[in-house]
Order: structure tokens, then sequence, then C-alpha cells
């Protein structure tokens, strides 16, 4: 009789747990226009905003994150045939050239783009719209060294410096996204081969490297939750919101001669189910609504101009003004030989 | 026609579960393969770096699994042999560290070990993950082995040493071979542990197909180590397989209350080796619960209020609860997946008569555990869009993707049970006149009752802490725990640092409930299980 018990208690939970879970999603308003976003891992947004646009548009927004923005670009290229969705948001600059190469993206020209995301435009056709804009800067404990007596650290050039030995915690650049851009800025600030002498100097200077941000930023530096060791760190230029005192105060702050730009984009994906409904949704990214909400949800800045910052950004994340940049073609060109050179040069 | 009644039942079930692989498994994975080969795969395989990448990725595994073994036996003994107070509560301790997610163990062991933490912090990383399955299937063969072959050795003069080494261990060989090949299975695909821990230096096979498929789009490359892991998956399996072949069937079993006593004499070293192996599983969850109670100004709950948000300026789409719930949900329908799939696979690997077919569709259905997620998820996107209802973005294959890891566990453990049950008994009920599903309600079913249900726990366990095919498939507002643990670390903030290590404190509550519910519901065991 206790056997029967048990299995029936253990059917019951099952049942139950099932239930809840492959009924429990149903789709009410399946008539409505339904358009599919598909979006890098980062990608959060104001749910009122959300709401609100699907009130005025009548179309219901689904969005799917996939990956950052190199897993997104090369899955938005094998799912080309039959494509994911109707508009991805979160192929950056540096991947911008192989999503154009392969054709994932149709033209869409949204009446927005002459406020500011014009000036990020990749190609002719429109295929591609910048929404926003994300710095890769080094970072500091302003705390640590007002504490040591030691002036903060400007220019890349000075990480090479022995007074900041030991003290850099940087992301691999073969593992990680922000390190890559790193690798990118150091590029672009030193030209070939002056890099390679750069990371040669910086190596011997005891930069530490771990395979993430993650690692470094939360282990590794010592303005975070982690107080790691290391006062110097690779984040964004709006990571410094992020760490802020009981009084409001920021305690790191961004290196901004040190970053290099990284522009997200968006576009309608050829072969979408509703082309139409699609450049809405782009219209919408591009909305002063949601262009204003995305520091705060993001970490990162708006593209279209005239946006207001949250209050305390303009002290604690200024948006770099000039940060350096290449190209998105070199970057496909060479992104593939960068990476094996910094890998013979680091590791060995 | 009594042939046929026979056969319908076990063909129908092939049907099914080969189906649901060759769907959801081969043919995504085939599709990514395939197209990789149209590339340049020669070069890859003659470079050296290549083999260097395969020599430590078998090479740590082959570690990881022989700390795992020798951690695990001492555990396994106490578990199985032993009655000593707490034997329960280290049988749940035990199982936690399965369910973590494996980046906040690599940043654990990271944190331990320093930044160039290197080979020893993965191979330790990994033992600490897969102590787990060792001492769980050890230890349900043990408990049922009769102690007096082992006494008969002694009284004829063998030393306690060599009565070990010449009766215990050939008669627990077939559940240390299921042990070291899942173990080693495990550590030679184990990705976070790799990545977090190696820094990008050390690599292996599955970080490089992971690398190379989703930031380079160097299919050719992917392909190309992706045959070469497979090769290695594949040798493992049949080593495995050999090591279990002779004694499934051919055991004297005991009730677990005949064959456990009171420690004594020597046996104390054992439980001593216990504990101290204990300690080390629990510095790692310990060190996770008190950075979750840490903030800037020493301890405090901030983390554990903050699961009911969704953390700094919404990070998350939904709460740190709902997460929760959705991994108990989604583990849920991947374990009851995972059961039908694995007690319909059992039931045809011990219908079909010839070993060498039964072996090889056995070798198949563990196949998922060796293959990487990347392929599987990467495959996904070429094949299941030409199937109507595009399941591509469907919120089911989450729990489709995790019931292709929990079968093969489901199998390992069912199975030896299944074959252990004399074939004589279903005879009887057959000559007694009891058509086919009659003897199976009434002998298979009540003899493996209990075992299902530790496989199903055990299934569940693993669903909920499962990261590398959910995290490629979970859509954002369902993430599941692990999901969202990953997704919290990779943003600034203390807020949502602290809530991601209360989550992993959830996770490790939701885990230890689960366990000791199925302990609960099953009671003493007196079937033989594998884990």
């Amino acid at each position: 009789m206790n056997r029967y018990l048990r299995w029936g208690a253990a059917l019951a939970v099952a049942s139950l747990a099932t239930g809840c879970s492959l009924i429990g999603s149903p789709d009410p308003d399946s008539a409505a226009r339904t358009v599919t976003l598909v979006a890098h891992d980062s990608f959060v947004a104001d749910p009122a905003v959300l709401a609100d646009f699907e009130r005025r548009s009548g179309i219901k927004l689904e969005v799917r994150n996939s990956g950052d923005a190199g897993e997104l670009t090369n899955k938005l290229a094998l799912s080309q045939a039959a494509p994911l969705g109707d508009v991805a948001y979160g192929v950056d600059s540096t991947f911008a050239s192989r999503a154009l190469r392969e054709d994932v993206f149709a033209p869409y020209r949204p009446a927005a783009a002459d406020r500011g995301p014009q000036r990020y435009a990749q190609d002719q056709q429109h295929r591609l719209t910048a929404i926003d804009v994300a710095d890769v800067c080094l970072n500091v404990d302003t705390g640590w060294f007002a504490r040591h007596g030691t002036p903060e650290p400007r220019t890349l050039r000075d990480l090479t410096d022995p007074r900041y030995r030991d003290l850099v915690a940087l992301p691999d650049p073969t593992t990680s996204s922000p390190g890559l851009a790193f690798l990118l800025g150091t590029v672009a600030a030193f030209g070939e081969p002056g890099w390679q002498d750069y990371w040669r100097e910086l190596t011997a200077n005891g930069v530490t490297l771990s395979s993430g941000w993650e690692e470094a930023y939360s282990q590794e530096f010592s303005g975070s939750t982690g107080q790691g060791p290391r006062p110097i760190v690779l984040s964004y230029a709006s990571s410094p919101a992020a760490e802020v005192d009981e009084n409001g105060k920021p305690r790191t702050r961004a290196l901004l001669d040190t970053c290099y730009r990284q522009v997200e984009y968006a576009g309608v994906l050829a072969g979408a189910k509703d082309p139409q409904a699609a450049g809405e949704v782009v219209d919408f990214l591009l909305s002063p609504e949601f262009q204003a909400q995305m520091p705060e949800q993001m970490y990162v800045y708006p593209a279209v101009d005239g946006v207001a910052l949250p209050p305390g950004w303009a002290t604690s994340a200024p948006l770099p003004q000039q940060p350096t940049e290449l190209p998105a073609a070199e970057v496909e060109r060479n992104r593939d030989r960068w990476v094996e050179q910094w890998r013979t040069l680091v590791r060995g | 026609m009594n042939d046929m009644r026979r056969r319908l039942p076990v063909a129908l079930a092939a049907v099914i579960v080969f189906g649901f692989l060759g769907l959801f498994f081969a043919w995504p994975v085939a599709a990514i393969i395939g197209l990789g080969l149209r590339g340049d795969v020669g070069t890859v395989l003659a470079e050296p770096s290549t083999w260097r990448l395969v020599g430590f990725t078998l090479g740590q595994a082959a570690a990881s699994t022989a700390v795992a073994l020798l951690a695990g036996l001492p555990l396994a003994y106490v578990l199985s042999r032993l009655v000593i107070p707490g034997r329960g509560l280290l049988r749940v301790a035990v199982t936690v560290p399965f369910v973590l997610p494996t980046i906040v163990v690599g940043m654990a062991f990271r944190a331990l070990f320093g930044a160039d933490a290197g080979v020893l912090a993965i191979v330790l990383a990994n033992a600490f993950f897969n102590v787990a399955v060792v001492a769980r299937t050890v230890s349900g063969l043990w408990s049922h082995l009769d102690r007096r072959m082992e006494d008969a050795a002694r009284s004829l003069g063998a030393s306690r040493m060599r009565a070990f080494t010449s009766v215990t261990l050939p008669a627990l060989l077939p559940a240390l071979g299921s042990a070291a090949s899942v173990v080693f299975l495990f550590s030679a695909t184990s990705f976070g542990v790799v990545l977090v821990l190696g820094g990008g230096e050390l690599r292996t096979l599955e970080t490089e197909i992971y690398l190379r498929t989703v930031q380079l789009l160097d299919l050719p490359g992917a392909a190309a180590l992706s045959l070469l892991q497979l090769a290695a998956v594949v040798a493992a399996l049949l080593v495995a397989t050999i090591a279990r072949r002779r004694r499934e069937t051919a055991l004297r079993l005991r009730a677990p209350s005949d064959t456990a006593r009171r420690p004594q004499g020597g046996e104390w070293c054992v439980v001593a080796l216990a504990g101290v192996v204990l300690c080390g599983l629990l510095t790692p969850i310990v060190t996770l619960l008190l950075r979750s109670v840490s903030t800037r100004d020493g301890r405090g709950l901030a983390g554990y209020r903050a699961l009911l948000g969704t953390g700094q300026h919404g990070t998350l789409e939904v709460t740190g609860l709902e997460a929760a719930l959705n991994s108990v949900r989604t583990a849920a329908d991947a374990t009851w997946m995972a059961l039908l799939l694995g007690l319909l696979a059992s039931f045809v690997l011990v219908a079909v008569r010839r070993r060498f077919v039964a072996e090889s569709l056995d070798l198949a259905l563990m196949l998922p555990l060796g293959v990487s997620a990347v392929t599987v998820g990467f495959g996904y996107l070429i094949t299941l869009g030409s199937l109507p209802g595009d399941l591509r973005t469907s919120p089911l294959l989450v729990p489709f993707a995790q019931a292709l890891v929990v079968t093969p566990l489901v199998i390992r453990m069912v199975l030896p049970v299944l074959r252990a049950i004399d074939e004589r008994l279903r005879q009887a009920a057959a000559t007694l006149g009891a058509g086919p599903w009659r003897v199976r309600r009434e002998i298979d079913v009540p003899l493996a009752a209990r075992t299902v249900l530790a496989a199903a726990g055990f299934g569940f366990v693993v669903a909920l802490g499962e990261f590398g095919a959910t995290s490629f498939l979970a859509r954002p507002d369902a993430p599941t725990l692990p999901v969202a643990i990953a997704r919290l670390l990779g943003r600034p903030g203390e807020l949502n640092s602290q809530l991601a290590y209360a989550a992993c404190a959830l996770l490790m509550i939701v885990t230890v409930l689960g366990v000791v519910l199925i302990e609960r519901l099953r009671g003493r065991t007196d079937a033989v299980e594998e884990f």
C-alpha cells in the first residue's frame, strides 16, 4: 500500500510541476502583430516603456536574448535562411562587417537616423542603424590612489610606467568581448606593429589576465564588491555610475583618454515575416522614450542627439569625447590575425 | 503471434527514444559538423597545437576522474557500509556541489587559489563537482554487497587490504566503471570551469570549440575539434562498457540493513578520510554562503532581500524568486521527459538479446553527455528552423536539451536494476498466465520503483544546475537560476553581485529540499542503484 502511496505522491508532484510549465503560458492576443526582437544578452528595457509601445503600436514585442555581440552575429549568419526573428539588436561595430557580408539585414532607414545615428552608419544601404554607444575604458579605484598618494594614470602609455606595476587587471581578448575591444583600442592607438611593442611592455609590467570581464571586475578590481587587489581594471565608461557610495559619490572613475568606442546597431532582418512592423520596432528603439531609459538599463549612451542622461551621469560617467575607433571593415579583415599575434606574443 | 506481442512494444519504445534523440541530438550535431566539413578540416588536424589540446583535455579529465574516485570512495564506504550519525546529512551535502553554477564555483576556486590558479585548480574543481557521482553510484552497489565473501577471505588469512582488493573491488567494478565514465565525460566537456580557471591560457577541446563556433565562426575548425572530441568520448565509453560487462547480473545482493554496521578498528580511518573530503566539499560552499551575506560594510542580508526584486536597475526581467520557480518547473519537465526516455530506453536495452547490439545502443544513448552544448545549440539553428512550428525559439527547447543530459544518467541508474532482476521471476509469472504488461507491472515495476525515484531525484538536481545548454536556449523572460546568476555577475553594481550569491544559496536550498524529499520518498533502498 505504502508503495502505491509513494508512486501516487511522485506522480502528483510531477504532474503539478509540469502542469504549470507546459500549459502555463497561454498566448491570449496571438491575433495581434507580433515582432520578434533578437537581442544580445545585455538587452534590458523598462517594462513600462515596452508596454507603452505595445499599446500604441498594436505590435506585440517578443524579445529573445542570443548571447553576446559576436555570438548573436554568428547565430544570425547561420540562421539567415530561416531568420530567428524580425529585428536584431546588438550587433556591434566589431562584428558589423560580418553581418553585412553575410546579408543578414534588409535595408531600412528610420526617420530619426538623421538625429545622430547617421554618423555611425556602416553602409550606403542603411542595413544597420546605430542605437547606442558603449565605450570600453580603463576604470580606476579613486580611493586606492588617494590612500597611496599615487597619481592616477591617464593614458594607455602610462600603464607601462613602473609606478603602475602589478596594478592592472584585464580580461583576455580571445575570450572576452571588452577584452577584444581593448586590444583593438591598442591597435588604433599605437598602429602596427607598435601595438605589439606596447603589449610586450604591458606584460612586462605585470598585468593580470582573466578569461572574462566578470573575474577582472569583481575579483581583481579593488573598486568593486569583490575588493580585489588591483586598482586599475578594464570596464566601461559607464561603470562608475554603478559604484556610488551612500552619498551618491562614485568610488571609481573611467579614464576617458583610454577608451575604445563600440557602437551597437539594430536592423530589420532579411526575410522578416512583417518587415513593416519590424521597421516600426527600429523606430521605437530610436524613440526618445526608449533612448532615455537605455543608460540606466544597459549602461550605454543613447545614439540619438539631445537625449538627457540620468542625473549624476554628467559627473560620474560622462561620455568620452575622443575615443579611439577602427572601421568595421578593417576589424573584420584583421581581427583573427591580430588575436593570433596577440596570443603568440602574450601567451608564448 | 506471441513473438509479435513481445516485439511490438519494444519496437515502439525504440522508435520513441531514438526518434527524440535523432531529432534533437543526432541531426543538429551532424548538420553543424557537416557544415564545417565543407571547409578545410585537414589543416586543423595537422596542427600540433590541436594535439596538445587533445592531450590536455584527456589529461585533465583523467586526473579529475582519479581525484573524484579517490575522494568519492571513502564517502561511498561511509554511506553504504557504516552506521554513523548524520549519514543522511552527508548524502545531501555530497550532492549540493553538483548543481552549483560553474562560473560561481570557478570564481570560488579562483579566490582560493589566486589568479594563476592553473591545472591543479581545474582538476580539483572538476573533482568537486563530480564527487557526488562517485559517492552515489558506488555506494548504491556497495550497500548491497554480501559481507560474508569478504569475511570468508579474512578467515582464510587475507589481510583487510587484500580482502578489499581481491574480493570487494572486483565486485564494485561495474559501479566504478559507470562512475568513472560519467565523471570523465563531465570533466572532459566541462566548460565554465576551464574558462574561468584556465584564464584563456589553458584550453580544452570544449572551450576551443566554443571559441571557434561562438566568437570566430570558424566552423571547419570547430567541426574538426568536435570530431576529435567525439572520438575521445566514444573511446572512454568503450572502456566503461568493458568494465561493466562482466558483473552487471551476477551479483549476490543483500539488503543494506544486513551490510551496514557501526564502524570498528581501521574503519575509523575511513570515517576520518570521509570527514576530510567533506570539509573539502564544504569549503567552497561555505565561502559562497559567506559571500552572500557580505556587504561593503560587514554582514548583511541585502542580497536575500533582493531576491524579491530584479537586481540593480532591473538587470533581470524577472525576480530572483521567479527565476527559482522557472528552474523548478523546467527541471521538472526535463525530469519527466528524461524518465520517460530513460525508462523506455532501459526497457529496449533489456529486451535486446544480442549483446553487441545492446552495447552499441547503450553507447549511442550516452553520447549526449560527451558532445559540446555549443555544437548542439548551434546545430538547432540550422535544423529546427525547417520543422513546422519553429522550435528554435520555443520555451520547450530548454527542458528538451536538459533531458538530453539527464536521460543517460537515468539509464545508468535504472538499467543495472532491471538487469539484476532474476529472469526466472518473469518466466514464472508468464507461466502462471500473465501477459507481458502484467509481468512488467507485477515484477519489474515494484522492484525498480525506488531506483526510478532515486534517478528522478538525481536527474532533477542535474537539470536544476544545468547551465551549458540552458544558457544557449533560455528565453530572457524565463531565465533559470544559473542563467540569472551568470547574468547578474556580468553587470557592475554591489547589489547585482550580492543578489547573484544569494541566488546561489537559494539554488542550494532548492537542491537540498529536492534531495531530502526524494530520500524521504524512496525510504531505505532495497534494490541496486547506480547513483
